[in-house]
């Protein structure tokens, strides 16, 4: 294990307002690959990070739109070709009577592309993260503010990042093994 | 995040300026407004039964967007709501014009022989069976109760949320939210009973349950396109800047948005089972819809009132930009005309024996005759007390409100 590559650096941070101002520096150095780790939501954490919105929405607006096309299409595609039946002497194709079908189809597969796509955008579930390897990452579910910088970062300079760390006050900096 | 809002507004800074130049706003309102009904009722010499229908599209119009700043009041305490403090005052305000609106309704009360049919139900085995209900004497009775509600519910709601201004007392907010319930309950009553009074009744064979959720969904979406633009007119003018922020208008937007969705739904489901059960007295009201030209009448309603604004105002930047925001605005107050039109003017078609939907002038007179009064009242009281409530205890939770 020892001789493998690591996964990155990790600083750990005392208060929120530490976290905040190393996330704003990290984000203005440009940093690519890296992540915050908080026991609560930080609010405009997001912001401090440089985060771009979520392209979820696109997400479920196709997935949405394709359960709404597909539901209609299924339901003409049974009532016109498959097992044609009158009822109520309304015509083969009564669309009037599609619609509800297509309206639930369609917010169905919406919310299967907001879940999953939610799942697939987090890179969930993820059963192994290579933070967990240091016993003071523990923390981070009780009273602790973390910072990962990931060795895959075009700008990661494992030498470099301790001493921005420490200047960004950091309470405790490590190597983090994959 | 990074840029700092304001957490407290004076009261000064929430007050029109006597010398601004809305204040003259209300005069020019009302000339405006005279010359609109002086126009109608000229016009109405000539084609009285037209001037009817034309007057009670334009009165169901504005009257929905008072009822909506009503329900918007209503709702607002009900749920202790905080986001929406800065635009409450603007609510109150449309809520205002309930008792400038009855006496609007006065002329219509003139128009009964020529609006409802019902009123002669002699030889028709249905109407007379219906005039228990639908007979002059208890329509009036109702349209006075219906008004005494709404006048009543407005004037406490607003003198109250006014009171709070000078003396900041939480004990008045308490007081409102205790209320606020009750005033839902008699809303919802009301304003389903008059809008099955005077829109349903006037195809009086006809009747549909969910008629009155109907104008409700509609006046909802006129209510938050209302505050939208009225905002906007304010900020234009160098009013309240930087306390209403792109984050209210952006949750405005998804109002619009979702009681757009909730028309819809309602209209939808309205027709859907009519045209499911396939009964002549109820297919009756679509059939005098689906011939000649208000058949495209109700397929514009379909798409302009659902299809395009359900698109143009689902991107969260649409609803975050001012000028995107306005257009939606004004397009469903447009529309929610359209489906007012679509509602009432049919009747008058058939009793006409066409099957064509005609605009007239009268349509435009009638508009800005009762526009005009209801925003002459609505915009003197708007200048002469503060925009924003400010002595709300909620008001900086509202002010730094943001969408996450």
């Amino acid at each position: 294990m020892a001789d493998s590559k690591p996964f990155g650096v990790l600083a750990e941070f005392d208060t929120t307002a530490g976290l905040y101002h190393a996330c704003e520096a990290i984000r203005d150095r440009g940093f690519k690959r890296w992540d915050s780790y908080t026991p609560f939501p930080v609010h405009g954490l997001d912001g401090a990070m440089g985060m771009k919105r979520s392209k979820l929405p696109f997400i479920v607006l196709a997935m949405g739109l394709l359960g709404a096309v597909g539901g209609f299409l299924m339901q003409t595609w049974i009532s016109v070709e498959a097992y044609p039946i009158v009822y109520s002497g309304k015509p083969m194709f009564a669309w009037q009577a599609f619609v509800p079908v297509t309206f639930e189809c369609g917010v169905l597969f919406a919310s299967f592309g907001a879940v999953f796509g939610m799942f697939g955008l987090n890179q969930l579930p993820t059963f192994y993260h290579p933070c967990f390897n240091s016993e003071r990452f523990l923390a981070v579910t009780d009273d602790k503010f973390f910072i990962a910088i990931e060795a895959a970062d075009p700008q990661y300079d494992e030498a470099t990042l301790k001493e921005l760390f420490n200047e960004l006050g950091a309470s405790h900096v490590e190597t983090l093994e994959a | 995040m990074g840029h700092h809002k304001r957490t407290t507004i004076t009261l000064e800074e929430a007050t029109v300026p006597a010398d601004h130049p809305l204040q003259g706003l209300s005069k020019k309102a009302a000339v405006v407004g005279a010359i609109g009904l002086v126009a109608s009722g000229g016009l109405a010499a000539m084609s009285s039964e037209r001037f009817f229908f034309s007057y009670l599209t334009s009165f169901m119009w504005w009257l929905s967007i008072a009822l909506g700043g009503l329900w918007f009041v209503l709702i607002h305490h009900a749920t202790r709501a905080g986001w929406s403090v800065v635009v409450r005052r603007f609510a109150e305000t449309f809520m205002a014009g309930l008792p400038v609106l009855a006496i609007l309704f006065l002329p219509l009360l003139a128009g009964m022989n020529d609006l409802f049919h019902w009123m002669h139900p002699e030889g028709d085995k249905i109407l007379e069976g219906k005039v228990g209900y639908l007979n002059p004497t208890f329509f009036v009775i109702r349209v006075v109760i219906f008004f005494a509600i709404w006048a009543l519910l407005a004037r406490f709601f607003y003198n109250n949320s006014a009171a709070q201004d000078t003396d900041s007392s939480p004990s008045l907010t308490h007081k409102l939210r205790w209320f606020a319930p009750i005033g839902i309950a008699l809303y919802a009553l009301s304003s389903t009973f008059a809008a099955f009074d005077w829109m349903m009744s006037l195809d009086p064979h006809w009747f549909s349950t969910i008629f009155g959720v109907y104008y409700f969904a509609g006046s909802a979406v006129a209510i938050f396109s209302s505050l939208v633009i009225l905002a906007m007119v304010l900020q234009k003018r160098g009013l309240l800047e930087g306390v209403i922020t792109e984050e209210h208008f952006h949750d405005l937007g998804k109002l619009m948005f979702g009681f757009t969705v909730f028309w819809t739904y309602i209209a939808f489901s309205q027709y859907f089972l009519i045209w499911y059960a396939n009964l002549p007295e109820e297919t009756m009201w679509f059939d005098h819809r689906s011939h000649g030209t208000w058949l495209y009448v109700g397929a514009f309603l379909c798409v302009g009132h659902f299809v395009i604004p359900f698109f143009f105002l689902m991107p969260r930047t649409i609803k975050r930009i001012r000028k995107t925001l306005f257009f939606g605005a004004c397009w469903l107050l447009f529309m929610h005309w359209v489906d007012m039109f679509y509602v009432i003017q049919p009747v008058l078609t058939h009793n006409e024996g066409g099957v064509d939907a005609t605009f007239h002038l009268l349509d435009v007179t009638t508009f800005l005759g009762i526009g005009g009064v209801f925003l002459a009242v609505i915009s003197k009281k708007l200048c002469s007390n503060p925009l924003i409530p400010t002595g709300d205890p909620r008001l900086s939770e509202s002010l730094t409100f943001e969408n996450l």
